[in-house]
């Protein structure tokens, strides 16, 4: 079950790192493709910048949901204070 | 700006402090163990927790500073509010469980599990002091800059208040407290952050000649520029009456033209602004604030006042063009917001200083019409101007500072501690999700109330700090009340965090675990809260110290050393089996000691701390994080390899 948990963790974050990485590329090397207005009037930059945001509230209960209530172990607990 | 005190923000901001304190005195009473006083008995609801996450992370520089660094230039303060979030994925899927299974009460438990060793606890305790003095000072300098316009009282009066109620609150109760605190603020952020969107969404744009106070900002022009420039401007009917002053000293050479007016001798300063198109120029009228030798004060060249309608800097925020020739939007929605703006133009304003020869120092702030389409792209301000230059180190500066914002936010001691107060690991990591979601929402809401402040015509055009409240002010008084008191609030619930986290470096980790001083539990809880109340003692003088620098840069700094002395031992000590606690204390110190050398050592601490030109700086860019971080990880595997060993007996990966 730790081993799921701690897989399921590393699969989402590669994930995520890979967005954060390209917006942080984009930014970096290209930004005039920040400026376009690929929808409703908005650039790219407050989209992917939004999306990031959404995507990590997505990403965040994804993994609360595949982990369900699951401990991955009991750890140390606060012994008799 | 004159700020007068309002009645009704004293009193709601007496009312939440009050009502914090009286929680804490209650709730004080359950805390009286060193389970108690550090990790609330791990019996936080993790609802709770979450929500006590984002009042603990969201600051003064998230809440105040963002939002005042959107205001004034744009997009880009929204980039912190990217960085500061992807920053809490880290924390989620890498950190927080396997923190809370590794330890009790602190970061060093964590870093020391398997090892049980006295120089990582000592490397450990250390750096967690380090990075919450660094956290720290910018808090209390917020606190200053806060109530100076709010209640009238100097700088170091904020300072001293927010830290005296802090060491109360943290001295009577800990962190059963400061979490309800917490909880209670980052509530009320959230909520009334949404108000005031709402309220900037139905209020809608509409074209200005200046800001709130009516005042016309004046242009003159368009002048040719192939006659004599002089001529010219003194021909402008315009300019009934008011002289030309002949440049000399430091304004020859500035992009300034001032004029005088016959009457009172007011000196009124202009920009020249460059119709490339028409081959023209504009003069735009400009504020100016003026300090002479014998330290008089004079705005817009007449001496400053004290009272509503005295001489004062005009509030600013205008909108000068709307799309489609519209003069007023209306309400405008969630998106419509955006598009509106993209097809707009707003006023910024710059500021440049002028010296003169005989000590007068002008501030000048000069009007920078600018497209919504730039305004909403990244790279507007100095810091990030970096990505449009051609040059591969100056993106290398951007690149730096996003990987410090990513690596930080799960490295940050008092954000690690909040994983001790839940009962178990299901718990923290429900109460991380909770805490992505109300930070995530809030930084949504930052892009509107930057922008929203942007085009208030309520700013003050010499402090971005009170872009947001000044806002709230421009809407409604009583919002203004209650926006003031969560403000400063803010600044009490992170504070409280990061003295606590420093309490129980000092207690825990320094003096139980490296000095091996045998305290019963009572005495350790004793102990703690003396060292809450002199690192809260040192937090104040620092906090009026450092007056005047960025409150931005300093949590800069507090990341990019976080991020360097404990990312890479926490990360290693779960995935690799090699780590040796020799390669954690190494890692440890290497990444701090760096970290700050290189700070020290770069550019924009030479301009800002040393006032010396940044040129002359030893390092090539300012953000050591691209640097350090990896520095740190190489460093933990180096030395890791070298003390082989010493490694502990069993793999890591199993539960003792």
């Amino acid at each position: 079950m730790q081993a799921r948990q701690g897989r399921i963790g590393l699969i989402l974050f590669a994930i995520y790192l890979v967005l954060y990485g390209g917006f942080v590329l984009l930014n970096a090397f290209a930004p005039e493709m920040m400026e376009r207005l690929p929808f409703a009037g908005i650039n790219l930059a407050i989209l992917y910048g939004f999306g990031l945001i959404v995507a990590a509230f997505l990403l965040a209960m994804l993994y609360g949901f595949l982990c369900g209530d699951h401990t991955r172990s009991k750890g140390p607990q606060e012994g008799g204070e | 700006m004159i700020y007068e005190p309002s009645f009704v923000a004293v009193a709601i901001f007496c009312v939440f402090v009050g009502f914090t304190l009286g929680l804490s005195f209650w709730l004080g009473s359950r805390a009286k163990s060193s389970a108690g006083y550090f990790a609330a008995h791990g019996q936080i609801p993790w609802f709770v927790n979450g929500i006590a996450f984002a009042g603990d992370y969201l600051s003064a520089a998230s809440f105040l500073g963002i939002c005042g660094m959107i205001a004034f230039y744009g997009y880009d303060g929204f980039l912190y509010s990217i960085g500061y979030l992807a920053g809490w994925i880290v924390a989620l899927f890498v950190v927080a469980e396997p923190m809370k299974r590794l330890g009790r009460f602190t970061f060093a438990d964590a870093l020391d599990a398997k090892f049980q060793s006295r120089g990582i606890k000592l490397a450990a305790g250390i750096s967690t002091l380090a990075v919450s003095v660094f956290y720290l000072i910018p808090q209390m300098v917020g606190a200053g800059v806060l109530v100076q316009p709010l209640l009238g009282f100097p700088h170091w009066v904020g300072v001293l208040m927010v830290g005296a109620t802090v060491i109360v609150i943290v001295v009577t109760a800990g962190m059963v407290s400061t979490t309800w605190v917490q909880f209670l603020k980052g509530s009320l952020l959230v909520v009334f952050s949404a108000v005031l969107t709402g309220m900037i969404l139905a209020r809608g744009f509409t074209v200005k000649p200046g800001g709130d106070d009516g005042y016309a900002f004046r242009t003159l022009g368009p002048i040719d520029v192939s006659g004599v420039i002089e001529e010219e401007i003194a021909a402008l009917p315009e300019l009934d009456g008011e002289e030309l002053v002949v440049p000399k000293g430091a304004w020859t050479e500035s992009p300034f033209v001032r004029t005088r007016d016959p009457q009172d001798g007011a000196v009124t300063v202009w920009s020249l602004e460059e119709q490339k198109s028409s081959g023209t120029v504009l003069l735009r009228e400009a504020q100016t604030v003026t300090e002479t030798a014998d330290g008089q004060l004079l705005v817009n060249g007449r001496p400053k006042g004290d009272e509503k309608g005295e001489p004062e800097l005009h509030p600013v925020g205008h909108v000068t063009k709307l799309p489609d020739g519209q003069t007023k939007t209306g309400p405008v929605g969630l998106l419509s917001f955006f598009s509106t703006l993209q097809e707009s133009e707003v006023v910024l304003w710059g500021n440049e200083k002028i010296r003169e020869d005989d000590g007068t120092v002008t501030t000048v702030y000069y009007q920078r019409p600018t497209a919504g389409s730039r305004i909403l792209r990244p790279g507007e301000h100095p810091r990030f101007a970096g990505i449009r230059s051609g040059k591969f180190i100056d993106k290398l500066n951007f690149l730096s500072l996003m990987l410090a914002l990513f690596c930080g936010t799960a490295s940050l001691p008092h954000i690690l501690i909040r994983y001790y107060t839940v009962k178990d690991e299901a718990s923290a990591r429900k109460s991380t999700i909770v805490g992505i979601a109300s930070i995530g929402f809030f930084y949504v809401l930052t892009l509107y109330l930057g922008l929203g402040a942007m085009t208030s015509g309520a700013m003050d055009v010499t402090n971005s700090n009170m872009a947001a409240p000044l806002l709230a002010k421009g809407m409604s008084e009583l919002l203004f009340a209650i926006i003031s008191a969560i403000a400063f609030t803010t600044v009490l619930g992170t504070v409280s965090g990061l003295i606590l986290a420093s309490a129980g470096a000092v207690t825990h980790d320094l003096l139980t675990n490296v000095f091996n001083m045998d305290l019963s539990d009572t005495e350790k809880v004793r102990v703690a809260k003396i060292s809450s109340v002199v690192v809260g003692a040192v937090a104040i003088v620092l906090g009026i110290l450092f007056e005047e620098l960025n409150v931005s840069y300093l949590v800069g700094w507090a990341f990019s050393v976080a991020a360097s002395a404990n990312l890479p031992s926490l990360v290693m000590i779960l995935f690799w089996k090699g780590t040796t606690r020799q390669g954690v204390i190494a890692a440890v110190v290497v990444g701090m000691t760096s970290s700050l050398a290189w700070i020290l050592l770069s550019g924009d601490t030479f301009s800002k701390v040393y006032g010396l030109p940044a040129e002359d700086a030893i390092v090539p860019f300012s953000q050591p994080g691209i640097v350090t971080i990896p520095l740190g990880f190489l460093t933990l595997v180096a030395v890791s390899l070298l003390t082989r060993s010493s490694r502990p007996g069993e793999p890591l990966a199993e539960t003792v």
